[in-house]
């Protein structure tokens, strides 16, 4: 490895840590902003005055603003993410399992997801604009634009009521055996893939297809090289760029953007934690979580660039 | 390779070849046009076939015809390809594929753009003989790095390890040529290896194709358009011209005795007289002591140039790429502020920055470049674009404007008619001829050329040529002519300024830069161009004295 590309890796990053102390920023200003005061919510409409005061003394609602971006800071670097004010449990303790159970799903749902989705790309390349290609596109188009309630409620009628093939309601607990865990997750696993294959697949196809003008894949097709290897070897490593966005951002989707599939499945998950604490308002949970998913989001981007970084023979290998 | 004791003697033997393509005009039906026009051909083993002709002639599209190859939807429709005894056409994708990169291999004009920039070069270049099983990985390298030697580049043993940004176009080239060669074909095909590099880099490429053909013993069909080059490879010589033959021979015959007129044309194509004109009292335009870079700190890409331009009188930089010649325009023009050095124009500074400059200054300096179809808006008519400095620097409105634009379609020879047509619709040189009416029409003292020759055919070239001194008596424009072509130089220049590395190495008027004695720079340019006589390459490597700078 060489200085410019470990130079250009250290921008993204410090850039990506920047980014997210702004996010943070963000995510407290927006919380306070709010209408109401966290000790009205919690002793609710009849407190007494007294009461009030002696709480907001309590949890340090009196400092100003900036002291208590801080302190809410300085908490979370160490692992604090405070206490939820519904239940009074320890915000940290009760995302660990949740965070978990969200990526396990999110980790399974890629497994699938992006082979196939480039699988299918580079397929629909080999054979474009042929019945192959149409189908594969038809189909993708097809499962991306039903809504994922829709293809959720699909698969639970089939595979749940009528076929009894995997459980309709995902329930998991600690100590699960690990198969019975994944017969648990099938179903929500499959509608995330279906949900974020087509644009993978799409997008794979679209870069190879513009690859596939170079000079280069001549050369190669003049070397008796067979479609599929010409699009493997000489295509596929010059997309590689485009193809790892669009693969982080669909991976950024399935921890970020699963609430609905959760809900469905309801599945113990990140997604059914944040929402239900909306529905709370309870406000250092939504914190917690928002800042957590602005951090998977902004890291699977940092990772991305990365990639089209490291994936460039320029930057790799300087002249 | 079993049966190759009993391999013909004629290698390739293409009868009647008819290639078609389906073009889709704008707003027409789509139609069927024959590229090629029932041309037969052969080759015999070892030997080297040169075809001639301007682009459209067909010339790639028959040598891709012997890989089965139909570039971009083109289509073989007629006629045979046999090559070792049996028709590829008739035998089918799979039969295709296991000749190509076996039996034939290919050269690419651009092996900048050839090789595939994410792998090694040793990846690519042993690709096809693993692929068709002619040796293990390591034999294959073996023999790589043999011809690596043999193509004269340097450092044999590692170079495979490098990616082809790391190597300069010259020698990918010639890695090319040993990519065609690693898997022992018994025929190449040559599709003008050496059209994009600088003349001094040629001349290597060349004598090292050269060399590796000899050695190897291997056919090949080497296509260009340039007959001085292809006299020096070729056994023989086929001219083509609009997919028809038009005249095929032995080189000495074909360049010597030519019995076409069209061959006749080509051979004598760069024959313009041109008079130097002594320079005029005072210029009217003086670059003095410029120092350029791109960049803060970045390298010097100008080094302290001086210049002067004389009224309706023409300039020629010269340089191979990489010398700073178009750098130099950018400096004049003001697209790029010279770090210290002023240009002077009628007696008074210019602004070195463009945004400085008033109109009228704009209005002085007008440029035509290289590639005329990306200097025009495709979306806009021939007459708005010849028009735009006729509204931009003299208001001109209407029917005014109109006539004027007449008048200036007239001047370049192209009739009323095309005030109408869009880019797209015009070949490549009434693309160039409506890039200097459009400069014209600004009424400009000077007007800079960037290479505005090299990416048409040779008469095409010529035409323009004659075309911008013909303009240049009747407007007293000067011209600053960059190019790296010296033909084009003696035949247009008054005086010469030769650029090495960003400096001016030899500046004076036409008669002196040229004539001995030569600095060693000048030597090479000038024993670099081609010239058409059999035998030149052996004598021009003898006698060089210097190396060239791609190399």
């Amino acid at each position: 490895m060489s200085s410019p590309i470990l130079k250009l890796i250290a921008q993204r990053i410090a850039l990506g840590v920047l980014l997210l102390l702004a996010v943070s920023v963000l995510i407290f200003a927006g919380t306070q902003i709010l209408p109401g005061d966290v000790a009205q919510s919690i002793l609710g409409q009849s407190a007494t005055p007294e009461s009030l005061a002696n709480l907001r003394a309590e949890l340090g609602l009196n400092e100003p603003a900036y002291v208590r971006y801080f302190t809410w800071l300085g908490g979370i670097l160490t692992g604090d993410l405070g206490t939820a004010l519904s239940s009074g449990q320890d915000i940290a303790t009760s995302i660990g399992g949740r965070l978990w159970n969200t990526l396990f799903l999110a980790f399974w749902a890629a497994v699938v997801s992006i082979p196939l989705a480039i699988s299918l790309g580079l397929l629909a390349v080999r054979y474009r604009n042929g019945w192959v290609d149409k189908l594969i596109s038809g189909l993708a188009l097809a499962s991306t634009s039903f809504p994922e309630f829709f293809i959720g409620y699909l698969l639970v009628y089939f595979f749940a009521v009528k076929w009894q093939l995997f459980p309709g309601i995902s329930t998991v607990y600690d100590g699960m055996p690990f198969l019975a865990r994944m017969q648990a997750i099938a179903l929500p696993a499959a509608v995330l893939t279906l949900v974020v294959l087509a644009h993978m697949m799409r997008m794979t196809r679209a870069a190879i297809l513009n690859v596939m003008q170079s000079a280069y894949i001549e050369t190669a097709e003049l070397k008796g090289l067979s479609a599929i290897d010409v699009i493997r070897r000489h295509a596929f490593p010059n997309a590689i760029a485009p193809i790892i966005n669009v693969v982080m951002l669909n991976l950024a989707f399935l921890i970020v953007g699963v609430v609905v599939v959760e809900v469905i499945f309801v599945y113990p998950g990140m997604g059914q934690y944040l929402v239900d604490h909306v529905a709370k308002r309870d406000v250092p949970v939504v914190q917690a979580v928002g800042l957590i998913f602005a951090a998977v989001y902004i890291t699977l981007n940092i990772v991305a660039d990365i990639g089209a970084i490291v994936a460039n023979p320029r930057l790799r290998h300087p002249k | 390779m079993a049966g190759q004791a009993q391999k013909p003697e004629l290698l390739l033997d293409i009868r009647k070849l008819r290639i078609e393509a389906t073009v889709y005009p704008p707003g027409e039906a789509p139609k069927n046009i024959v590229l090629v026009h029932d041309v037969s051909l052969s080759l015999k083993r070892g030997r080297v076939l040169g075809l001639i002709g301007e682009s459209g002639a067909g010339k790639s599209t028959i040598g891709l015809s012997a890989m089965g190859y139909g570039r971009g939807g083109v289509r073989i429709t007629g006629g045979e390809v046999m090559l070792n005894g049996r028709d590829i056409l008739q035998s089918g994708k799979r039969g295709i594929r296991k000749l190509r990169g076996k039996e034939v291999c290919y050269v690419a004009q651009s092996a900048a753009a050839a090789f595939n920039p994410a792998h090694k070069l040793m990846d690519q270049v042993i690709e096809a003989s693993l692929e068709h099983g002619t040796g293990t990985r390591a034999q294959a390298e073996k023999r790589a790095v043999e011809l690596f030697r043999k193509l004269s580049l340097p450092d044999p043993e590692n170079i495979g390890e490098r990616y082809p940004h790391q190597v300069s176009g010259g020698q990918l080239q010639r890695v090319m040529t040993a990519m065609a060669l690693c898997s022992e074909p018994d025929l190449i095909v040559f599709d003008e290896p050496t059209t994009a590099l600088d003349v001094t880099t040629q001349i290597d490429v060349l004598a090292a194709i050269k060399d590796a053909i000899r050695d190897t013993g291997v056919a090949a069909l080497y296509i260009t358009h340039d007959l001085a080059v292809v006299a020096q490879v070729s056994d023989e010589i086929m001219v083509l011209r609009h997919g028809r033959l038009v005249e095929w021979g032995g080189t000495q015959q074909i360049i010597k005795e030519p019995r076409q007129e069209y061959t006749n044309a080509l051979v004598s194509v760069h024959e313009i007289t041109h008079d130097e004109q002594v320079p005029g009292e005072a210029p009217f335009l003086s670059v003095k002591n410029v120092t350029a870079a791109y960049g803060r700190g970045g390298p010097k890409v100008l080094k302290d140039v001086s210049v002067d331009i004389y009224p309706g009188q023409t300039l020629a930089v010269v340089g191979e790429s990489g010398s700073g010649k178009s750098t130099l325009a950018r400096a004049i023009t003001g697209l790029l502020p010279p770090e210290q050095g002023t240009v002077t124009f009628d007696g008074r500074p210019l602004a070195n920055r463009l945004a400085d400059r008033p109109k009228e200054d704009l209005r002085q300096l007008q440029m035509i470049y290289q590639m005329a179809d990306v200097a025009m808006n495709p979306r806009q008519t021939v007459g708005t674009i010849i028009g735009r400095p006729l509204e931009f620097y003299f208001g001109m409105r209407g029917a005014e404007r109109d006539r004027r634009v007449a008048e200036l379609l007239d001047k370049i020879e192209m009739g009323k008619g095309f005030a109408d047509r869009y880019p797209a619709e015009l070949s490549g040189g009434q693309k160039q001829r409506v890039c200097i009416a459009r400069s014209l029409a600004a009424k400009p003292k000077l007007i800079i050329c960037d290479e505005v020759t090299s990416a048409l055919d040779p008469l095409v070239a010529n035409g323009i040529l004659k075309l911008l001194l013909g303009l240049q008596k009747e407007e007293q424009v000067a011209y600053l002519f960059i190019t790296h072509d010296l033909a084009t130089v003696k035949s247009i220049a008054d005086s010469i300024a030769v650029m090495y590395r960003g400096e001016v190495v030899r500046y004076g008027p036409k008669s002196k830069v040229l004539a001995p004695p030569f600095d060693d720079y000048t030597d090479l340019l000038l024993s670099s161009v081609p010239e058409m006589e059999i035998g030149w390459l052996e004598k021009a490597i003898k006698g060089r004295r210097m190396e060239s700078a791609g190399n």
